[in-house]
């Protein structure tokens, strides 16, 4: 790309900017650099690099995407984690050199595509090119002889061209004979495909829509996930998310003001089958106001069914469940209660949570443990021990290790509802020393020893997780890639051609003769000429004996 | 008939297919045995030869037929019935099957035959592998796979891959003719630039011999003399590229993208399948750029054409073994994760089961 070719072969003549002489010095230089960087083949190398650039982010986990993964992977990969932090290789896609490629793409698709509006305005209002002296030095080109005046065959040519959509342009005989002509130079030029550099001009510019698209995406908008106890509601306030991820110039203030209930929530388990244990049609039924004192509405929250609210959409993208627990302290007072939201960790919806009631007195009480929405249990040596049979909640069971004293919720950072930190905690065990283990069933309710208080599992809720974005320039984006499709369209399948077709008279008096050459150029590279100048031979050639009257 | 018959059909038929489908390798591997004895410019139309020829393309046009069978007892097999787009099985005998009938759709247009055992021998291979390491029995696809943009993003994302495929096939031809035409040219060279001493000038002798064989086709004989020059090639590779380009920029750019916000909240969020259909596009993007670039044209944009194939059947298959992150849930299983993530997972290998992008998305 960078080979200093002042002729440049090859690129295409369109869009070839003419280098111009006597300029010298930092012009010239920026010059240079201008049209090397604007070049084709500057652009290809970049797209390339774009492609590579691409390749590590598929590879190594990403930061945005998958922040869970990423994390076990520089636990994994202590002496490799600060190199490709450094590189950016978590975040590949915000990275500056990521950024560098692209946006140099862009400089030079606009000066590209700039230049080369000019040449297409400038063409469009163009005549046909006139023929060129030696038709038969064409690649594409045929010949034939008939008793026709060059007068007639040309006009049958005007009109075949014509029927075929071509632009066409008439010599007009001797006067505009080229130089040597001696009995005047007649022909027809035709030129079509006049779409195609518009088609290729409209994709190009339509990227530049894309990209402007996503980056009012990333710039302004805001993606976040909250969970949601069904039964209980949400309102979109930054506050009440669990996870936030803003995009840079991202302000609060455009937050819309709605709120929800998740009022019921639907799910059908398949029983039999290959995919039996697999949940299928989860709704989630809420009611909703746009804004505070707003009409209540209902929706239906499905899979692909998001809500749109405004700019705003909430997506349904998770479940499960959250047992109702409620622990007394020592003193009998209700130290916690409510539903408890347990994450699941398989397909059976084996799940896992804790329990923090900190304010327990005399001392604070920690539960950790499993629920198993189907419990079953799998004895002996190789037996799994504990497990979930199915995801539905046909016989739930919770499994909890009891924790007494510090729970460390004093110390500063925050901390994880879904962690138990036992480092300053101690096990509670039975008399004998044995692990003290809860395992209830709902309605259960389990005195704890040491007089630390009771547990008890009253019933099983579950959870929806939504995901709420706002996504400002989706619609951009979307419109840029119709048009770049559109523009592809034109830009592959108009073919532009030009067609020459020149009469000569040869010989004299009965002998006389017309010689028929006509060529073709196609300018796309992926035409068959030499189909096309058959067509448009056996068009001219086609009913001499009545075109020559009608002439 | 019952799910489990439409299911059983099934298995038979893409059994069958593959069968019939190597018959008509082995039909296309006699013909062009015996058109090796046979000079170029000489195309028989009579007799043994031409017959294992046309018998090849009768027996794939039947093998492709009973292809499509396959594909629909596992759409009837379905509860409810569904088009065939649930797994990596079913994505994957799709594919061979849209390169076998896009090849027998373009096969009298761009006269195809030289492409023959090739084309066959990909769909062959394509749909054992999908047989023997792919197989799963037909499950009711997962909850996100319901959306009409199944089957538009689906459909578009396998006529792409089919083209490409093509095209890809015929660029590989490309290479090994431009190779051989340079050969010849060479030996042309040598034999002129040398006159045998004992014949007068060399030149009468050598002329016709020479353009004839470097003008026209390399070798006399032989698979690569019948395949057509290199500009004919480059021609319908870049047809078939040309037709793929569009339908592929309108499955993972356009179809991908709208399915994926409705999904999974966010139209693009760099997962391996989408990032990889995005390289895909930008090496296709730089094929097409490099057709009309000084020193690229030719032989480096045929190169483009192979490292676009290889993209996109890594896509389709590769990925699934080297990223564990994909939200396209046909690419894994429910694996544990941490705590956050699982909750993910839970809407099932349903929502966490997503599009395909056939290869894309
Ligand atoms: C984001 C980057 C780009 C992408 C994805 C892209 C993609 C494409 C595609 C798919 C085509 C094929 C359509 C056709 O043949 O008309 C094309 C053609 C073309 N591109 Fe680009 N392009 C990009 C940047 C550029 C730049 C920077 C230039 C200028 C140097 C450029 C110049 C051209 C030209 C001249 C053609 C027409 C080739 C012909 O005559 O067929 N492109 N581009």
């Amino acid at each position: 790309m960078s080979d200093h070719d002042p002729a440049r072969p090859g690129t295409t003549p369109d869009d070839e900017p003419t280098r111009r002489p006597g300029e010298l010095g930092v012009r010239e230089l920026g010059r240079w650099t201008w049209r090397q960087l604007t070049s084709m083949r500057t652009a290809l190398v970049l797209l390339l690099l774009l492609a590579l650039a691409a390749v590590p982010g598929s590879v190594v986990p990403q930061e945005d995407i998958d922040a869970l993964k990423a994390s076990q992977w520089r636990e994994s990969h202590p002496t490799l984690a600060p190199i490709y932090e450094k590189l950016g290789l978590f975040n590949v896609y915000e990275t500056p050199w990521f950024a560098a490629i692209y946006l140099l793409l862009m400089v030079s698709l606009v000066g590209c595509i700039i230049p080369r509006t000019g040449v297409y305005w400038r063409a469009l209002r163009a005549r046909p090119p006139r023929a060129p002296r030696n038709l038969t030095r064409l690649a594409d080109h045929t010949t034939y002889e008939t008793d026709q005046a060059p007068d007639v065959v040309l006009a049958r040519a005007v009109e075949v061209l014509r029927g075929r959509r071509y632009r066409v342009e008439v010599s007009t005989g001797s006067t505009d004979g080229g130089a040597g002509s001696t009995d005047g130079d007649r022909w027809v030029s035709a030129e079509r495909g006049y779409l195609r550099e518009a088609g290729n001009l409209l994709f190009h510019l339509s990227i530049l829509v894309v990209l402007v698209g996503f980056a009012m995406g990333s710039l302004f908008g805001y993606k976040g996930g909250t969970i949601v106890v069904v039964g209980k509601g949400f309102s979109n306030n930054v506050t009440l998310y669990d996870d936030f991820v803003p995009g840079s110039l991202f302000r609060q203030e455009w937050m819309e003001p709605f709120a929800f209930d998740v009022t019921d929530f639907d799910i059908e388990w398949l029983t039999d089958g290959p995919a039996a244990g697999q949940a299928r049609k989860f709704v989630s039924h809420l009611t909703y106001t746009e804004e505070p004192g707003g009409p209540e509405r209902e929706y239906d929250l499905r899979v692909n069914h998001p809500l749109t609210i405004g700019d705003t959409d909430v997506f349904l993208i998770g479940h499960g469940y959250a047992p109702v627990i409620t622990v007394r302290d020592g003193n009998g007072d209700v130290a916690w209660t409510g539903p408890t939201i347990f994450l699941p960790t398989d397909g059976t919806f084996r799940s896992f949570g804790v329990v923090k009631a900190s304010d327990a007195r005399p001392e604070q009480i920690g539960l950790q443990g499993e629920l198993y929405p189907t419990f079953g249990f799998q004895a002996g040596e190789d037996g799994i021990g504990p497990y979930s049979a199915f995801g539905d909640a046909l016989d739930p069971l919770v499994s909890l290790t009891v924790w007494k004293g510090d729970l460390g919720m004093d110390d500063p950072g925050s901390q994880s509802v879904y962690v138990l930190d036992t480092s300053k905690a101690e096990q509670v065990t039975k008399e004998d020393g044995s692990m003290f283990r809860l395992d209830l069933r709902p309605g259960d309710q389990v005195e704890l020893p040491d007089g630390l208080g009771t547990v008890e599992f009253e019933r099983l809720e579950r959870w929806n997780r939504i995901q709420i974005s706002q996504t400002p320039g989706k619609l951009v984006a979307l419109t840029g890639v119709s048009l770049a499709l559109l523009g592809l369209i034109g830009s592959l399948y108009v073919r532009p051609r030009r067609v020459w077709v020149r009469a000569r008279r040869t010989g004299s008096g009965d002998d006389a003769r017309t010689v028929v050459e006509i060529a073709g150029l196609d300018r796309s590279g992926g035409g068959d000429v030499p189909a096309e100048l058959a067509e448009v031979q056996a068009g001219i050639m086609e009913t001499p004996a009545s075109k020559e009257q009608d002439a | 008939m019952t799910d489990t018959q439409w299911e059983n059909l099934s298995n038979q038929a893409i059994f069958v297919a593959g069968v019939v489908y190597f018959l008509a390798l082995l039909a296309h591997l006699v013909e062009w045995a015996a058109l090796r004895k046979i000079p170029s410019y000489e195309t028989p139309t009579t007799g043994r030869t031409a017959m294992f020829g046309r018998l090849g393309v009768l027996l794939t046009v039947i093998a492709t037929g009973v292809h499509f069978v396959a594909l629909l007892g596992r759409g009837m097999a379905a509860d409810p019935n569904r088009v065939p787009w649930g797994n990596m099985y079913e994505f994957t005998i799709s594919g061979a099957f849209f390169v076998s009938l896009l090849y027998l759709v373009l096969h009298r247009r761009f006269q195809l035959s030289w492409m023959a055992p090739l084309v066959v021998g990909f769909v062959l291979a394509a749909s054992m592998t999908a047989v023997i390491w792919l197989y799963d029995p037909v499950a009711p696809l997962t909850e996100a796979l319901y959306s009409p943009w199944l089957v538009i993003h689906v459909v578009s994302a396998i006529i792409a891959t089919g083209a490409f495929t093509l095209g890809g096939i015929t660029s590989a031809l490309f290479l090994l003719k431009a190779r051989s035409e340079r050969r010849a040219a060479e030996r042309v060279e040598e034999r002129v630039a040398v006159p045998a001493g004992g014949v007068a000038t060399g030149e009468p002798l050598g002329r016709p011999a020479a353009t004839q064989e470097a003008g026209g086709s390399g070798p006399r004989t032989g698979y690569l003399a019948r395949v057509p020059d290199t500009a004919t090639l480059d021609r319908i590779s870049y047809r078939m590229h040309a037709f793929g380009f569009p339908v592929w920029t309108f499955a993972v750019l356009i179809t991908g993208p709208i399915w994926a916000h409705e999904a999974w909240s966010s139209y693009w969020s760099w997962d391996p399948k989408e990032v990889w259909a995005f390289i895909t596009w930008v090496v296709y993007a730089a094929y097409l750029h490099a057709r009309t670039t000084a020193g690229w044209r030719g032989r480096n944009a045929a190169i483009l054409a192979l490292v676009g194939v290889a993209t996109l059947w890594f896509n389709f298959i590769g990925i699934n073994f080297f990223s564990t992150t994909s939200q396209h849930s046909y690419a894994q299983g429910v694996e544990d994760g941490g705590a956050v993530q699982a909750a993910v997972v839970a809407v099932g290998p349903a929502v966490a089961g997503q599009p395909a992008s056939g290869s894309s998305s």
